[in-house]
C-alpha cells in the first residue's frame, strides 16, 4: 500500500536522478544521486515484490555505489577529474533527456497493456531510466560514466522484469551483476594508477 | 553426490583459492592445470545417476541439485561438452606459464569454465545468461594492462556484452507467452526481435562485433585469445537451447533464413576487414568474428530437418580451438619480441623467431579453412551443406573466407620480409618452441586425419534432443 502511494515520486526521483548523473560532473554528486536512484528503484521494484526481495535491490545499488566511491576516494586527484561539459554540451544533453522522457511516456501506455499485472509507474520509471542509461552510454567513454549508465540501465530493465519474474536466484543473480559492474567499473577506475606489472 | 559439486562448486572454489595464491604464479598454473584435466578425465569416466564405491564408501551420482527453486542438471548428455570446457581450461591454464598474460589469469580462467559449465547446465536455462554475464565481469581483471590507460575496446566489450542480458532475459519471458498462444503472431515477432537482438550482443554479431578487434589490439593475445574461444562456444551452446525448447522456433524456417543471412554478413564483415589489416592483434579478432559467422551459418544449415548442421557446429569445435591457441600464443611470443604486432613492428619477425611464425601462420590458414590443416575437413562439409541450401550465400560466404585468407598472405609476406643479409636464426625458448611444435603438428594431424578425431564429437548434438529427427 504505501509503496502505491509513493510510487509517482518514486518516478519523479529516478527522471531527477537519472538527470544529474547525465549532466552531473562532480564525481560525489553523481554518487549521491546513483544512492538515490536506487530508492526510487527499490520503490518501483516494491510494487510487485515482498519488501525483504525489494530491499536486495536497494542494498546491491547502494553497495554498487560505495564500491565506486571507494574506487574514486582512492585515486589520485588527476585521475578523478572527468569531462569537462561546456554550456553547449549541457544543452544537448538536456534536450536529449527530453527527448527520452517524451519517447517514455509515448510508449508507457502500449507497454503496460502488453505485460500483465504492470503498473503505469513501473513501466514509466523502466524505460526513463533504460532511456537515460543508453543515453549516457551514448555520450561518453570513461569508466565511471560507462559503469553509471549500465547501472542505471540494468535499473531500468529490473523494474520491468519484476513484474514478470519473482525468483529468488534471479534476484540474486541480478543483484550480483550489479556488483559485479560496480567492481569491474571500480578496478577500470584504479587501474591506470596501479603500478606496470611485468 | 551432485555432479555440479564436481565440475561447478569445485572448480568454482578452486578458483576462489587460487586467485589468493597467485602470487606463487607456477604452482597456481600447475594445480590448475591438473585440476582441469582431471575434471576433464572426470567427465569421461565417471558413471552418472549411478552408484559407485570408494573403499567402504558408497556415494550416489544425481546429475541434479536444487538450489533456491532452480536446478543445476549436468547429466550423461553433458559429459562431452565437460570433457571439452576442462580440457580447453587445461591446455589454456597449461601454457599460461610461457604466455604470462597476468597472475590473476590461470585463476579467473578456472572460474569462468566454472561458470559456463553453470550456464549450460541451469534450468531454466534462461538464467544461463546471467551466469554468462558474470563470467564477462570476471574475465576483465586480464583483459587489462596495469599503469596504463583503459582502452575503449574493453569498455565497449563490457557495455555491448551486458546489453545482451535484458534483451534475454525479456525474451524468455514472452517466449513463454507465444508458447501459450502461439497464434499471436505479434507477440511472437517481438519475442524473435528481442531474442535475435540479444544474440547479436552476446555473440557480437554484424553490427555489434566491433568490441572483438579493438579488445584485441589491446589485450594481451593469450587471454583474449580464451575470451574468444570460450564467450561464443558458451553463447552458442545457449542459443542451440532456445532452439531446441521451443518448437515454435525451430521449426520456423524464417529463424534458420536469418540465421543464415546474418551468419554471411557477419563472415564477410570479418573477412574482409581482415584482408586489410594491418595489426596482428586485430587479424586475430576478425579471423574470431568469421568464426562466429560460420558458426551460426552451421546452425542454420539443417533448417529442423536433420542433425547434420549440428555435428558440423560440433566438429568446429576443435579445429577453432586448436587454431585460437596455436594463434594466440604465438602472437604472445611475437609480441615478446617486438615493440607491438602492428606490421611495421613484425617485419622480418619470421628470421629470428620461426616457429612462432609458422605457427601463426598456419593457425591463421587452418581458421581460413586451407586444405591439409585442422580447419579444412570441417569447412569443406560447411561448404557443400550451404551450397545445397544457397548458392549466394556461398559466394559471399566464400567472399569473407577469401579476405581472411588474404589477410594470412600479407601477414606471411610481413613476417618473412626483411634485409637479406639477416641470418636465420631460433630465438625462442625450448619450452615455446616444443609447445609451439605440438600445436602444429596438432594442425596437421586433424587436418590429415580427421576420422580419428571428428568422431569424439558425434555424441554432442545428443544434448538437444529436440533438434534430431
Amino acid at each position: 500500500m504505501m509503496f502505491d502511494q509513493l510510487a509517482f515520486f518514486a518516478v519523479v526521483l529516478i527522471s531527477m536522478t537519472s538527470l544529474v548523473l547525465l549532466i552531473g560532473q562532480d564525481w560525489r554528486v553523481s554518487i549521491s544521486a546513483l544512492a538515490l536512484q536506487y530508492l526510487g528503484v527499490f520503490e518501483l521494484v516494491g510494487l510487485s515484490w515482498s519488501l525483504e526481495l525489494a530491499a536486495v535491490k536497494l542494498v546491491a545499488g547502494w553497495m554498487a555505489g560505495a564500491v565506486l566511491g571507494m574506487a574514486l576516494l582512492g585515486i589520485p586527484d588527476e585521475a578523478r577529474k572527468g569531462e569537462r561539459l561546456v554550456l553547449g554540451s549541457v544543452l544537448f544533453r538536456l534536450l536529449t533527456a527530453g527527448l527520452v522522457w517524451l519517447v517514455a511516456f509515448s510508449i508507457a501506455p502500449q507497454l503496460s497493456a502488453r505485460i500483465p499485472g504492470i503498473k503505469y509507474e513501473q513501466v514509466l520509471g523502466g524505460i526513463i531510466l533504460i532511456g537515460m542509461g543508453l543515453l549516457q552510454l551514448g555520450l561518453t567513454a570513461l569508466p565511471l560514466r560507462i559503469t553509471i549508465g549500465l547501472l542505471t540501465v540494468l535499473s531500468g530493465f529490473e523494474i520491468l522484469y519484476a513484474v514478470v519474474e519473482t525468483s529468488t536466484l534471479v534476484s540474486g543473480l541480478l543483484a550480483g551483476v550489479s556488483l559485479g559492474l560496480a567492481l569491474v567499473g571500480a578496478y577500470l577506475l584504479t587501474i591506470p594508477t596501479m603500478e606496470e606489472i611485468e | 553426490m551432485s555432479t555440479a559439486f564436481i565440475w561447478i562448486l569445485f572448480p568454482g572454489f578452486l578458483a576462489g583459492v587460487l586467485l589468493f595464491l597467485q602470487r606463487w604464479e607456477r604452482a597456481v598454473t600447475v594445480l590448475a592445470t591438473l585440476s582441469a584435466t582431471l575434471l576433464a578425465g572426470l567427465a569421461w569416466w565417471l558413471p552418472v545417476k549411478e552408484q559407485f564405491f570408494i573403499g567402504p564408501w558408497t556415494l550416489d551420482m544425481v546429475d541434479t541439485w536444487s538450489i533456491m527453486g532452480r536446478r543445476f542438471i549436468l547429466g550423461p548428455n553433458d559429459r562431452p561438452a565437460l570433457v571439452i570446457l576442462y580440457l580447453t581450461a587445461a591446455f589454456w591454464c597449461g601454457a599460461a606459464y610461457l604466455a604470462r598474460p597476468g597472475r590473476v589469469f590461470v585463476p579467473l580462467a578456472l572460474g569462468i569454465v566454472a561458470l559456463m559449465t553453470a550456464a549450460i547446465s541451469v534450468e531454466p536455462f534462461l538464467y544461463a545468461a546471467l551466469l554468462i554475464e558474470i563470467s564477462i565481469l570476471l574475465s576483465v581483471p586480464f583483459l587489462v594492462s596495469h599503469g596504463r590507460p583503459v582502452g575503449r575496446g574493453i569498455l565497449r566489450y563490457i557495455t555491448l556484452q551486458s546489453l545482451g542480458v535484458p534483451f534475454i532475459l525479456f525474451s524468455g519471458w514472452m517466449l513463454a507467452g507465444v508458447e501459450a498462444s502461439p497464434g499471436d503472431q505479434v507477440l511472437i515477432q517481438q519475442a524473435s526481435v528481442l531474442l535475435g537482438l540479444g544474440f547479436a550482443f552476446f555473440l557480437a554479431i554484424f553490427p555489434f562485433h566491433t568490441w572483438i578487434p579493438m579488445l584485441a589490439e589491446e589485450a594481451h593475445p593469450y587471454a583474449i585469445g580464451f575470451v574468444l574461444l570460450l564467450l561464443p562456444g558458451a553463447i552458442s551452446f545457449f542459443g542451440l537451447g532456445f532452439l531446441d525448447r521451443y518448437s515454435w522456433l525451430r521449426t520456423s524456417q524464417t529463424t534458420y533464413s536469418m540465421l543464415r543471412l546474418f551468419g554471411v554478413l557477419t563472415v564477410v564483415i570479418g573477412g574482409i576487414w581482415a584482408a586489410f589489416q594491418r595489426h596482428l592483434g586485430k587479424m586475430l579478432g576478425y579471423s574470431v568474428v568469421v568464426e562466429i559467422g560460420f558458426s551460426m551459418t552451421a546452425i542454420s544449415l539443417g533448417g529442423g530437418t536433420h542433425s547434420g548442421s549440428l555435428e558440423v557446429f560440433f566438429a568446429s569445435l576443435l579445429p577453432r580451438g586448436l587454431g585460437l591457441g596455436v594463434w594466440a600464443l604465438a602472437l604472445t611470443i611475437i609480441r615478446n619480441q617486438t615493440k607491438g604486432l602492428l606490421f611495421r613492428d613484425v617485419q622480418g619477425v619470421a628470421r629470428h623467431a620461426p616457429v612462432a611464425a609458422t605457427a601463426l601462420i598456419l593457425a591463421h590458414f587452418s581458421i581460413a579453412g586451407l586444405p591439409l590443416l585442422a580447419g579444412f575437413p570441417v569447412r569443406l562439409a560447411l561448404w557443400e551443406g550451404l551450397a545445397q541450401i544457397s548458392l549466394t550465400a556461398v559466394f559471399w560466404a566464400l567472399l569473407g573466407n577469401i579476405g581472411l585468407l588474404i589477410g594470412g598472405l600479407r601477414t606471411l609476406a610481413v613476417l618473412v620480409m626483411g634485409p637479406s643479409d639477416e641470418k636465420w636464426q631460433l630465438t625462442e625458448s625450448w619450452k615455446e618452441q616444443a609447445y609451439l611444435l605440438v600445436g602444429i603438428g596438432a594442425l596437421l594431424v586433424v587436418g590429415l586425419f580427421p576420422q580419428w578425431f571428428l568422431p569424439l564429437f558425434a555424441n554432442m548434438p545428443q544434448a538437444f534432443d529436440q533438434l534430431i529427427p
